[in-house]
């Protein structure tokens, strides 16, 4: 690791005001993915601003279906969570199979979608619940925040305060790890937000999969808006060409993987 | 006997120490003005090096120098050599190319040594490192060791032409030819051997202090076989005279093969350390240094026919194997693929004929070597899926095919070298069919069919040849070294024991069943008794541990010094007691006259022998005794693996739902370390099967370069597994241990492939059978 200077943020004018005088700074949150960055050497900032010690921004609120999780929540803060357990239990599933114990115990709802590891988990659900992105400046919408590989709708100096959204009538979210790394090599939230009986309000997440990053199938969001069942999704199509491939799985196998999820997704949310 | 004798399951008394974070490692070592090294590797797989300016890396803060491959071989440390002389089969000795410790002129694979830089501590080490200015000429590489043979293909050695090492050759071929010519059927199969990294949990390390007055070196290292580590040290790397310098393999954490050979960075830093004028050097691999670095295993990719009658006898077995040697030939990289390997092409079966071809191949890889097993795998692998392939072309029950064809009378020689001394595989085969239920199995396969699932059943009968070896035999091959044992057994005047032995212990708990030795021979508790091990200063010399011998050959060892120190203490106790020594019996700590009541306690006689106030004429006094024992033969250890898997035909997700393992290892000390050896040779075995592959792309860039790709076991992969035992003696040695060490990795590759391919219905499947590619052979089949 490169040396590099270490702060903590009071609150959150302070963490801008930091990140600002910095000459090359970085926010860290739970550290999961910068720090193994830093330890090869293939990330030197600076300065290294901590947002984990700003109070109350790691709590998570819920009011009747209204949810507002901190960024500092960590991902065994989201899992165990009794409030959000009630309205909202495929978040907590989805954030109890991230990583490890020790990845759960540090890692953040904010560093992840700060990051946007095109294989994290969280992404597809911000997506599929159609979450706000509240940041220290302004509320942004999942579909705008997710804009590629790795990038967000984040400016230098912004960073992410908490998200919120309205709790799904009913939602799942399946996921098949790397069998190397545990990330997604397909992950889909399906999320039921009810609506009106002809213009039925379904989403579906996808991370893991696309070479573009994180993206919702809108096919599959038609098809089960039609119909919610497995069966529905046969008319579907996943293009291979739009899959990323490596040594784990060709485009042509994340394809399937994405549909196989996606079913599953649909079997656990009905 | 007793509750710590031979048998006892007796708790590990090293784990104290490792469970609570107090074993000493060599990373865990300082020394007082102790400098650290880093090393410049090459980022490319193949290049020729213009220059390296280390200007600005020498001026960088705490750096005390700079070195260079140049500079090494200028000062006359040797190359790194090939223990292990191989003819091809027109008589010419193998190719070998020079490997120095650091690369002079050419570099051959991402991550060779280029140069080195001695600072005051390991940040100012490695950000000089990585100022190091390499300048250098990309030339093409080749990682495939079928393409390194083509035509055109880029060369690396020029000791080597066409990149062929040997072309070697084992078994009758115009007999096996002839064999081939009588089949009613002949089944081929084409098989590739995944190549695999051996991870072992404690990255390698060395600690170099060196002492100016005395010109003397102390090594402490992560090595399996320290004393080995010193003899090619000093008589082939010349780095220090055998006397000047002493070698310290202290807790190791695992070696699997990978730990037996001495690597450029030991050299390197021994030389370094005089050469900088520094009292101390300490390098610590990175685990990513560990992935480029640590010799990798298997790479084999081989053809193989197997002939039948019309009864189902086999008449013959005929296999071509190409193996990859990566860049430079490691210490033992001749033997593997070839007398580790294809000496045991007879498998478990009477086959009249056996020919087996091998060429040996550079490529822009690591170093490929020994990894548990060390070819016993590649030869079972090819055995057991030619079994099963052959069981289904001819349409019989794979287990009936297999039991028709067993060995059952002993001696047997087979047409590849090995004489198998005793066994009985269908005593193993028995026991893993009725503990897997096997009769059963087509019921249990509907159930899952009904879930939507594909369920399979495949069986491995191994055998493989441990307790590694006759001396004169592997001389006769071309081994560099004798691999027999010595042991010092060193009593206390107050009656303890001290066991000195040349085996290494590096996960096995020596410690513990050494001492069950003794405890056993003299009915002492295990807490009186010492293993000593891992030092040159303090062990005279050994050969070290792998290949499964460490019970059959170090253990032997011990025995026999231990029928030393009876003799003597009977000796002295019948003096004592006036009575005749034939009548002396030790037993519970006891010496006695046998059908009497006149007894001396065992300290009694052990302070007896130090006082020498009254000892038989003549005797010296004191009471320590040492051997050497050399085997009479290689051990034969076998059994059946039987596993049993579901496949989801969704995602391709093979889940393992039982694992059967009946093995026989000849006598067993202590069973509980036994059946840990064996869980652990499993879950390598079915890593290798199920998850782990080193992948490199085309320019020779390792892809699968640390745990986010390269996947190894989780406790959550694998099953309970049911393991059963029988102990049918070795003649070979005084106590009939075969060893257990490597039988898991070797015997459990071919069941759980058997088992998925039963399972999908498709037998082209290749290792590992990762989901995606179980789910490819899956489309590929319908």
């Amino acid at each position: 690791m490169y040396e590099t200077n270490y702060t903590r943020a009071k609150d959150v004018s302070d963490a801008a005001k930091q990140l600002r005088a910095a000459d090359d700074g970085k926010y860290i949150s739970g550290g999961m993915t910068l720090l193994p960055t830093m330890k090869q050497r293939l990330a030197a900032p600076s300065d290294l601003i901590d947002l984990t010690y700003i109070k109350g921004m790691g709590d998570i609120k819920v009011s009747r279906k209204e949810v507002t999780i901190g960024a500092n929540a960590t991902h065994a803060e989201v899992a165990t969570n009794a409030k959000l357990m009630k309205v909202c239990p495929s978040l907590c599933e989805l954030a109890s199979h991230i990583g490890d114990p020790h990845v759960r115990n540090r890692g953040t709802i904010g560093g992840s979608i700060a990051n946007n590891d095109p294989a994290a988990d969280y992404p597809s659900a911000m997506l599929a619940l159609g979450a706000t992105i509240v940041t220290n400046k302004r509320k942004i919408k999942a579909d705008k925040f997710f804009t590629d590989l790795f990038e967000t709708a984040l400016a230098e100096d912004e960073f992410v305060k908490a998200v919120s959204f309205t709790a799904p009538k009913k939602g799942a979210y399946a996921k098949f790890p790397s069998p190397a790394s545990r990330y997604a090599m397909a992950g889909v939230f399906v999320a039921d937000h009810g609506g009106t009986k002809a213009k039925r309000d379904i989403r579906v997440g996808v991370t893991g999969a696309s070479s573009g990053g994180v993206y919702r199938a809108k096919d599959m969001e038609k098809a089960l808006a039609k119909s919610f069942s497995v069966d529905a999704l046969n008319g579907c199509k996943v293009d291979a060409n739009d899959m990323l491939s490596d040594i784990h799985g060709s485009s042509a196998y994340r394809a399937n993987l994405v549909m196989v999820m996606a079913k599953r997704a649909v079997a656990a949310a009905s | 006997m007793g509750k710590q004798g031979i048998g006892a399951p007796v708790l590990r008394k090293e784990d104290k120490r490792f469970l609570t974070g107090k074993g000493k490692y060599t990373d865990d070592m300082k020394i007082a003005g102790m400098h650290y090294a880093a090393f410049v590797r090459s980022p490319h797989a193949h290049a020729k090096i213009k220059k390296i300016n280390i200007k600005a890396a020498s001026k960088m803060p705490g750096v005390a120098a700079v070195l260079d491959g140049k500079q090494l071989t200028g000062d006359g440390i040797g190359n790194i050599i090939c223990g292990w002389m191989v003819h091809s089969k027109d008589g010419s000795p193998m190719n070998m190319g020079a490997w120095s410790a650091m690369a002079t002129e050419y570099v051959r694979y991402v991550g060779d040594a280029v140069a080195m830089v001695v600072a005051e501590t390991q940040e100012q080490a490695v950000a000089a490192a990585e100022a190091v200015d390499v300048d250098y000429k990309v030339l093409p590489a080749v990682v495939s060791a079928v393409d390194a043979l083509k035509k055109g293909a880029p060369q690396l050695h020029p000791e080597a032409k066409n990149n062929l090492i040997f072309d070697w050759e084992i078994g009758e071929e115009a007999a096996t030819d002839a064999a081939f010519k009588k089949a009613a059927n002949i089944v081929e199969i084409d098989i590739r051997n995944n190549r695999l990294v051996a991870n072992p949990m404690e990255p390698r390390s060395a600690l170099v202090q060196y002492d100016a007055a005395e010109d003397h070196y102390t090594l402490h290292t992560t090595s399996q076989n320290p004393h080995v580590a010193r003899l090619l040290l000093s008589a082939f790397y010349q780095v220090a005279p055998e006397h000047k310098l002493r070698v310290i393999a202290p807790d190791v954490g695992g070696g699997f093969g990978t730990k037996i050979y001495v690597y450029p960075e030991e050299i390197a830093c021994l030389w370094a350390a005089k050469r900088a004028g520094v009292e101390a050097i300490k390098w610590t691999s990175t685990r990513s240094e560990a992935f480029l670095t640590d010799a990798h295993g298997r790479d084999h990719v081989s053809t193989a026919k197997m002939a039948f009658d019309k009864n189902n006898k086999i008449l013959g077995m005929k296999v071509d194997t190409i193996a990859n040697l990566g860049a430079y030939m490691s210490l033992f990289s001749s033997a593997t693929p070839t007398y580790l390997y294809a000496t045991l092409l007879s498998g478990q079966y009477n086959i009249p004929n056996v020919h087996a071809n091998v060429r040996t191949v550079y490529t822009n890889t690591v170093p490929v070597d020994a990894y548990r097993g060390a070819g016993r795998p590649e030869a079972t692998y090819i055995m057991e899926r030619m079994m099963t392939t052959a069981a289904r072309q001819l349409g019989v029950d794979p287990a009936e095919l297999r039991r028709k064809n067993f060995i059952t009378s002993f001696p047997h020689q087979t047409p590849v070298i090995m004489c198998y001394d005793a066994g009985d595989f269908g005593v193993s085969l028995d026991a893993a069919m009725k503990a897997s239920d096997y009769a059963n199995f087509e019921k249990r396969r509907k159930s899952s069919k009904r879930k939507g699932k594909l369920r399979g059943i495949g069986m491995s009968c191994y055998i493989e040849a441990c307790g590694i070896a006759p001396s004169a035999a592997v001389g006769s091959l071309g081994a560099g070294v004798g691999l027999w044992e010595s042991a010092e057994v060193r009593v206390n005047p107050v009656g303890t024991v001290e066991i000195l032995t040349g085996s290494h212990s590096h996960g096995q708990g020596h410690e513990t069943t050494f001492a069950q030795l003794v405890s056993d021979r003299f009915g002492l508790p295990a807490e009186n008794i010492q293993v000593v091990h891992g030092d040159t200063d303090k062990v005279q010399f050994g050969m070290g541990t792998y290949g499964s011998r460490s019970g059959a050959v170090g253990m032997s060892a011990i025995e026999k010094a231990l029928d030393k120190v009876e003799v003597k203490a009977k000796k002295i106790a019948a003096h004592v007691l006036e009575a005749s020594e034939g009548d002396i019996e030790i037993k519970d700590g006891e010496v006695m006259v046998k059908g009497t009541d006149k007894k001396l306690l065992w300290h009694e006689v052990c302070l007896a022998a130090y006082m020498a106030h009254n000892l038989p004429e003549g005797m010296e006094p004191g009471l320590k005794e040492g051997a050497f024992y050399d085997p009479a033969n290689f051990t034969f250890p076998a059994g059946c693996y039987i596993c049993e898997v579901e496949v989801d035909p969704d995602t391709g997700v093979t889940t393992i739902e039982q694992f059967v393992a009946a093995d026989d290892f000849g006598k067993i000390i202590n069973p509980m370390i036994v059946e840990g050896q064996v869980h652990g040779g499993l879950a390598q075995g079915i890593g290798q099967a199920l998850l782990e592959n080193v992948v490199y792309d085309d320019e020779g860039q390792l892809i699968s370069a640390s745990y986010m790709d390269y996947t190894m076991p989780r406790a959550d992969d694998l099953p309970n597994f049911k393991i059963s035992t029988t102990e049918t003696l070795t003649p070979s040695n005084p106590l009939g241990i075969k060893g257990c060490g490597e039988a898991g990795a070797i015997g459990s590759p071919p069941a759980v492939i058997n088992a998925i391919t039963d399972a999908i219905g498709n037998n082209d499947l290749t290792m590992p059978a990762s989901p995606q590619n179980v789910w490819a052979a899956i489309q590929a089949a319908e």
